[in-house]
């Protein structure tokens, strides 16, 4: 700890802080555009001057370290002054020049009501302009479908160029010409490759990069926010839901250091559109092959023959990818009551059980230890699309120096480099031999081994479970273990045990011709039902679960609802409610609670929180929201390793779920990567 | 005046061979081995001992600078960077030295490096210099030829010496701008600290000299620095080549002793003032990025760096600009205003957006078209800019124009009042003789 002055008040910081830092921490508040937390230091907006004793000129404060500080003659503490008439200067000096060349177009500018430089005008600069030559104008660029460039109100702070070169990896953006003829664009104006790209639009302190599906939708003072999840993948990433009316406006990223810092992917941010459109909002009834709307009652009563006229032991319920933990919970409830036990929260197929223990089935290093890592091995996954934030720490981590990273599984652009292993089965086996990689996992301190859903839906899932757990060892306090899932509701329903009962079937049994009479599928949109059994769909979007229905009842989306979530990690967390499902669409608690009743299996609760009271009884971990409960890892009757290679689960980042597919903007992306490919392939 | 003895440049026009031959003929590479064999300490003791100031115009003492490399280490090499990027308008001292004399810089470098721990030293050199680039380069070949360089060379300190092509930028001459370049990045200024002393080229240890502070080194060691610091006042010690070009009636390069006053400079090599003295009218002393001191004040002043400090001007890279009274100062000042317009990287702000302001501002007074109090406004924006920036650039654009309105606002209040007293704007003060 060192200690420094700043106006006169001795504080007490670490040597490496900067002054901005060092400043904050004295209550002195510094003005900045081009500091980010997150980015490396540019030091080239200038605003951030203050003056410190002994310089003899102004120093940026975000720049210069607290070690680089001189003591004073008597070997008093160095002294930083930010309220003299000399910062002072400095700052409305810079703020002038800012703001000449900055158009005055305010009132139809998005950025109005949020934007650093709007407040930092009002805090630090001066009322009026000395400007009089004409400003500088700027082409605007195009840079992809998310992200609307308005270049004239470029300030240069290169946040973007930073965070793509960065965070996302993918150095889209820089800056073309030289001094007040600089530009910020990408190359040929092509658009950015990255699917972190919306965030450039967050860190742009000014106007100029704004997300471009909310271009001229709303201002910021007329929106409702709501702190929630996101599901879009298994990250469970911190967002802010921003509505107005009954509308969901735009999604945000909140700061959690724990799971996604303060980034989000483009399709947890963009997916907006999604929530509109091709929605459920009323009862349908299946009659002559075709859907009909019906009301709640009718649907409830075509239900209710169908139970009746079967037994439990015909009767199935599927859980699909968005559920969350109480609408799984409520399903289970129901299917007991029924006295079935065919249950599956499974769609795809994995091997992963709760039987094995809660350590084989989440991401037990978490994401926030993935920087403490010191050789990372990839297994049958490709994060950048499985789960993009996640990966952006990985790069992180590498970028930091002193890891090695291996991966077995189909050869990606990742934006880091890593060692190329194998391609599948066999080069697993020769690892679990303890050659080649195996050797710097077992040497290092933090080893970790992600494993993707790829490598665990083969019939040889539980085997590739087992070989990469023993590869990630065991070390004091550390499992080096991490499951990387796909789907937001997967950890939640396998906390819940929503896998088979004695003698039941698993979601690829059920799902054959024949196999039951009546199959209750909550929002299982990503497997072939085979015609035969009656099935009850109970969902959000009209995708392909939605066209397999008999019976469909409209259910809620995630903003939708307030609802508890577990990501890959094990963490339980809250998403809470943002506004209300359309039409007749109700809660998915709530429907089965009403649906307990009419086939006769009536739930034991009349509220949300019956149910939670109800789940905490049982599941008590899901009562520490926030909190990680850790578990063991004993894989029994894994089987043999099979052969053949990995393929990622996730084969299209962009729709990956019913929201996305029915997202314009997504399937814009998505065109937009297949094109890429496609040009990259020739 | 120098006498033809004390002059270490003594090819500066070319007259001999510029090849190793006749360097060596002139003394260069003379017992090169015998000054490495001295020892570190003696190099760097003796280079502070001449009291040679940084020839790039900053005027940093060079022994010193070179005492701030960090013990050698195997993981960080040290590296001796040369800024030959000599881009500073009306500087052509560099030029010279590479055209006619490069083996004075090729032994220059050595010995720094080895002063200062250093098995590389990598020369950039301005874009627009070809011919030079040629010279450089085939200087260099021969000394690679005769084994005075390379991994075994006769000299016996390992060391390999790179000719870097840069590409034209004004800004590439700054130390830390020309580091980014050199390893293939954008040329923009890097922030201090850290400095190159500690994390330069590649993030190791770096030292970034002059293409004259590291050619006049051998001499210097050759005759010791008792001969070099013998001339010139105190603290300005030694010779300096002048670059004198403007309104003299000869302009040329020339190696005089520091502290030399302007009257005797100008008389002795110049040929006199075009028109006599009577006719000078303010002189840029130090290359164009320093401002301008009107006549009464230079013509007995001495040129070194204390002098003209006191001037409010700098020796800078001593190009002394000399304007008669057929300038129209305000537009030669513009005029270097645009090009300091034109050679900001864009990095930060007040650079970035005020060396345009003060470019317009200047492009309208320099017809009259403007108000008195933008004079004002004109000069609180140049000290916005100075001081704020990461790099010397913006001081360097903001000046010559603190320069100009210090000693010329009368100038600029007459063309104003001429504009508005001139019923047919369209037909503007008549603009300077050429």
């Amino acid at each position: 700890m060192t200690k420094i002055i700043v106006d006169g008040k001795e504080v007490d910081v670490p040597a490496e802080y900067t002054l901005l830092q060092a400043c904050e921490e004295a209550g002195a508040e510094i003005p900045r555009f081009c500091f980010h937390e997150r980015l490396s230091i540019a030091g080239n907006c200038r605003m951030c001057l203050v003056e410190l004793k002994g310089a003899p000129k102004p120093v940026a404060s975000c720049a210069w370290a607290v070690k680089d500080c001189r003591p004073g003659p008597n070997g008093e503490p160095p002294s930083v002054v930010t309220k003299s008439p000399t910062v002072k200067k400095a700052r409305n000096g810079v703020m002038e020049f800012l703001l000449i060349n900055h158009p005055l177009d305010c009132p139809i500018c998005d950025q109005g009501g949020e934007c650093d430089l709007q407040d930092q005008a009002m805090a630090f600069g001066v009322d009026n302009s000395r400007y009089a030559e004409n400003k500088r104008a700027v082409e605007d660029k195009y840079i992809g479908p998310l992200v609307r460039t308005s270049m004239n109100r470029c300030i240069h702070c290169t946040r973007c160029v930073r965070f793509t070169a960065e965070v996302a990896g993918t150095a889209d953006m820089g800056a073309i010409g030289r001094g007040e003829d600089m530009e910020i664009t990408t190359y040929l104006e092509t658009a950015m490759a990255s699917e972190l790209q919306g965030n450039v639009a967050d860190l742009c302190p000014v106007g100029a990069l704004l997300p471009k599906p909310y271009a001229f939708k709303a201002r910021p003072w007329e929106l409702g926010k709501t702190e929630s999840i996101d599901v879009m993948d298994a990250l469970g990433s911190a967002i802010r839901v921003d509505v107005r009316g009954r509308e969901v406006m735009r999604i945000l990223p909140r700061v959690n250091e724990a799971v996604n810092e303060e980034w989000i992917s483009d399709k947890t941010r963009q997916v907006v559109d999604g929530l509109k459109r091709q929605r459920l909002d009323r009862p349908y009834i299946r009659k002559d092959g075709r859907l009909v709307p019906a009301t709640w009652s009718e649907a409830f009563a075509a239900i209710a023959t169908r139970v009746k006229a079967t037994t439990p032991a015909r009767i199935g319920a599927l859980a699909g990818d968005l559920a969350s933990v109480e609408d799984m919970f409520a399903l289970k409830s129901l299917m007991a009551n029924l006295g079935s036990s065919n249950l599956d929260c499974r769609q795809d197929g994995t091997k992963l059980d709760p039987s094995f223990g809660r350590g084989s089935y989440i991401f037990n290093p978490t994401v926030a230890g993935l920087e403490e890592a010191d050789a990372i091995l990839i297994v049958g996954s490709n994060p950048r699309k499985e789960s993009p934030v996640l990966n952006a720490r990985i790069l992180k981590r590498w970028r930091m120096g002193g890891v090695e990273i291996g991966l077995v599984g189909e050869r990606a652009d990742l934006t880091y480099s890593y060692q190329y292993l194998g391609a599948g089965a066999e080069t697993l086996a020769e690892l679990s031999a303890g050659k080649g990689f195996a050797e710097v996992l077992a040497k290092a301190q933090r080893p970790v081994v992600i494993v993707g859903q790829g490598a665990l839906l083969r019939a040889d899932g539980a085997a590739v479970l087992a070989a990469c757990a023993k590869l990630a060892g065991s070390r004091d306090g550390w499992n080096g273990l991490a499951v990387l899932h796909t789907a937001a509701a997967r950890v939640g329903g396998l906390d819940l045990g929503f896998v088979p009962g004695q003698g039941g079937m698993d979601a690829w049994a059920m799902t054959r011709p024949g196999a039951l009479d009546v199959l209750f599928n909550l929002g299982a949109d990503e497997l072939e039902i085979a015609p035969g059994a009656f099935v009850v769909y109970q969902g959000t979007h009209g995708d392909r679960g939605a066209h397999r229905a008999d019976v469909i009842l409209p259910g809620a989306t995630y903003t939708e609802k307030s609802g508890l979530y577990v990501n890959t990690e094990g963490r339980v967390q809250y998403a809470e409610r943002a506004n209300f499902a359309p039409g007749d669409a109700r809660e998915d608690w709530a429907i089965l609670r009403a649906l307990s009743e009419v086939v006769g299996a009536k739930l034991g609760f009349d509220s949300l929180a019956d149910l939670r009271k109800a789940l905490y009884a049982t599941y008590p971990h899901f009562a520490r929201v926030d909190a990680i409960q850790g578990g063991a890892i004993n894989i029994a009757n894994a089987g043999a390793l099979g052969t053949g290679a990995f393929t990622s689960a996730v084969d299209d980042f962009y729709l990956t779920n019913p929201i996305a597919r029915a997202s314009a903007v997504m399937a814009e992306c998505s065109a937009l990567a297949k094109g890429r490919l496609q040009q990259a392939a020739e | 005046m120098l006498d033809d003895k004390d002059r270490i440049f003594t090819n500066l026009y070319g007259y001999g061979d510029w090849g190793l031959k006749g360097a060596m003929a002139r003394g260069a590479w003379d017992n090169t081995k015998g000054l490495i064999e001295k020892g570190k300490d003696w190099i760097i003791e003796e280079m502070k001992a001449s009291g040679l100031r940084g020839r790039g115009g900053a005027g940093f003492p060079t022994g010193l600078k070179w005492s701030f490399m960090p013990k050698p280490d195997p993981l960080r090499p040290s590296y001796l960077v040369v800024n030959a990027d000599e881009s500073e308008p009306g500087t052509c001292k560099d030029r010279e030295i590479m055209r006619n004399d490069p083996h004075l810089l090729i032994e220059g470098c050595m010995i720094a490096s080895f002063a200062m721990g250093a098995h590389a030293c990598y020369v950039y050199l301005r874009g627009e210099y070809i011919l030079e680039r040629e010279r450089l380069q085939a200087a260099v070949d021969q000394a690679y030829e005769a084994g005075l360089v390379g991994k075994n060379n006769k000299n016996g300190w390992p060391f390999d010496i790179y000719v870097h092509h840069g590409a034209g930028a004004y800004i590439c001459g700054e130390e830390t701008a020309l580091l980014e370049s050199l390893e293939g990045k954008k040329g923009m200024p890097r922030l201090k600290p850290p400095f190159p002393a500690n994390m330069g080229l590649y993030g190791c240890p770096t030292t970034v000299n002059n293409v004259e502070s590291i050619a006049v080194a051998p001499t210097i060691l050759r005759r010791g620095a008792a001969w070099f610091s013998s001339f010139g006042a105190k603290n300005n010690a030694g010779t300096k080549l002048f670059c004198v070009s403007g309104h003299v009636n000869t302009p040329c390069n020339v190696e005089e002793a520091m502290s030399l006053p302007f009257r005797e400079l100008i008389d002795r090599h110049c040929g006199g003032i075009r028109g006599g003295w009577d006719n000078l009218l303010a002189v840029i002393p130090g290359g164009s990025s320093v401002p301008c001191v009107p006549a009464h004040e230079i013509i007995d002043a001495a040129m070194d760096f204390d002098t003209l400090r006191g001037l409010k001007s700098g020796l800078g890279t001593a190009a002394v600009i000399v304007l008669d009274k057929s300038t129209d100062i305000v537009r030669a000042i513009t005029r270097i205003s645009y090009f300091y317009k034109h050679e900001s990287c864009g990095q930060c702000t007040p650079c970035r957006e005020g060396t345009g302001w003060m470019w317009r501002v200047l492009t309208r007074m320099c017809e009259g078209r403007a108000q008195k109090r933008e004079i004002d406004m004109l000069l609180e924006v140049s000290t916005q800019i100075e001081g704020h920036t990461i790099c010397a650039l913006g001081d360097a654009a903001a000046w010559p124009v603190q320069g100009l309105i210090r000693h010329f606002r009368h100038e600029i209040e007459k063309r104003i009042d001429d504009y508005s007293a001139n019923p047919h704007s369209d037909t503007v003060a008549p603009l300077a003789a050429e």
